[in-house]
């Protein structure tokens, strides 16, 4: 007999998966509240950044930008073209989120960062919604413990150390898709076609940094349809 | 100390609403085939994309221990499907290329 798997049990499961996202965001949070800290931000203002905006990446730049005198304006349209990435993302998950119901979709959205979506796409067997809770919450209390730690006592980390914990969540990117590239040739063949498509954008420079993110998802998803239609084979 | 909260807020707000949005329009809507096929390849060109980027953008002293410890990690997760150990044995191999190249 087929017995639902227990609580406690799904729990360990859905800790088990973020384990690299805890592991990874930990590190690169207090790398963020330090360097906030040296920007001379309060530890309000630092800890709300990370509580409100939760994106990594957009973060730094800001830091970097208000020590740049660069006025609040242009740094919120930067934040904007620099995370218009996860618009790709979260249209991608309402396939994957369908069934759960309409009310947990703004609490849901809230969580989409490039690490939670990756995690989540590649593992669409296991998807449920407290799965998706869990994995959520667990992120998001690793960047903001991480960031408010930083901020107290971020020296003690070497820069060498940092820097490594930092290629963590791209060696995640990496450890995530090389294994569905021996489910089927195309996912290797839109692989390579992404990073071309990109590398040739990033060198062009026809878009500025964020945007340029944006198009080459777009360009590279379309010419990988093309492929799948073409080949007459699912993925 | 100067505040920020103005533009943390604009922030907030201009991060939130692209994570909101197509969630909000797309839920329990029956997209069709075509698209929901487009939406399904977005993982893997996204992650694709961000790898190249993280290449592209680290600075000189960075460039080697990442694409170790990237790759490493991809061929570890290939042939084992270890996530956890796989991003663990990339961070390690970037962390002892980056003492021994400075």
């Amino acid at each position: 007999m087929k017995r639902i798997k227990s609580f406690k049990q799904e729990i360990r499961d859905s800790i088990v998966l973020t384990l690299p996202i805890i592991i990874g965001y930990f590190p690169i949070a207090m790398a963020f509240g330090l360097l906030s800290k040296n920007t001379s931000l309060s530890f309000r203002d630092t800890s709300l950044l990370s509580l409100l905006v939760y994106a990594g990446a957009s973060q730094f730049m800001a830091l970097d930008l208000i020590s740049a005198g660069v006025s609040w304006g242009s740094i919120i349209l930067a934040t904007f073209l620099l995370n218009l990435r996860h618009m790709m993302m979260s249209a991608s998950l309402a396939v994957e989120f369908k069934d759960f119901p309409k009310k947990y979709i703004p609490l849901l959205s809230f969580g989409i960062t490039d690490e939670t979506f990756s995690v989540i796409s590649f593992n669409k067997d296991k998807i449920n919604l407290s799965f998706v809770l869990i994995l959520n919450l667990l992120s998001y209390a690793s960047w903001n413990i991480g960031t408010m730690v930083g901020y107290g006592v971020g020296e003690i980390l070497p820069a060498s150390l940092q820097s490594s914990l930092n290629v963590g969540l791209y060696a995640m990117f990496a450890a995530l898709l090389f294994p569905e590239i021996k489910k089927s040739k195309n996912i290797l063949l839109i692989s390579l076609i992404a990073v071309i498509v990109y590398v040739i954008l990033f060198y062009s420079k026809l878009f500025s940094s964020g945007w340029d993110i944006i198009v080459a998802v777009i360009i590279s998803s379309l010419l990988g349809l093309k492929l799948i239609n073409n080949s007459k084979e699912e993925l | 100390m100067k505040s920020y909260l103005l533009l943390i807020i604009g922030m907030a707000i201009v991060t939130y609403l692209p994570r909101l949005v197509p969630l909000m329009a797309l839920t329990n809507r029956k997209v069709n085939k075509k698209v929901e096929d487009f939406l399904s390849l977005i993982p893997y060109t996204s992650l694709s994309i961000l790898i190249a980027r993280g290449i592209l953008t680290s600075n000189d002293e960075m460039i080697l221990a990442s694409i170790v410890g990237i790759g490493a990690a991809g061929i570890i997760s290939y042939i084992k499907g270890n996530l956890v150990l796989s991003v663990l044995s990339g961070i390690l191999l970037s962390f002892i290329v980056l003492n021994i190249t400075i």
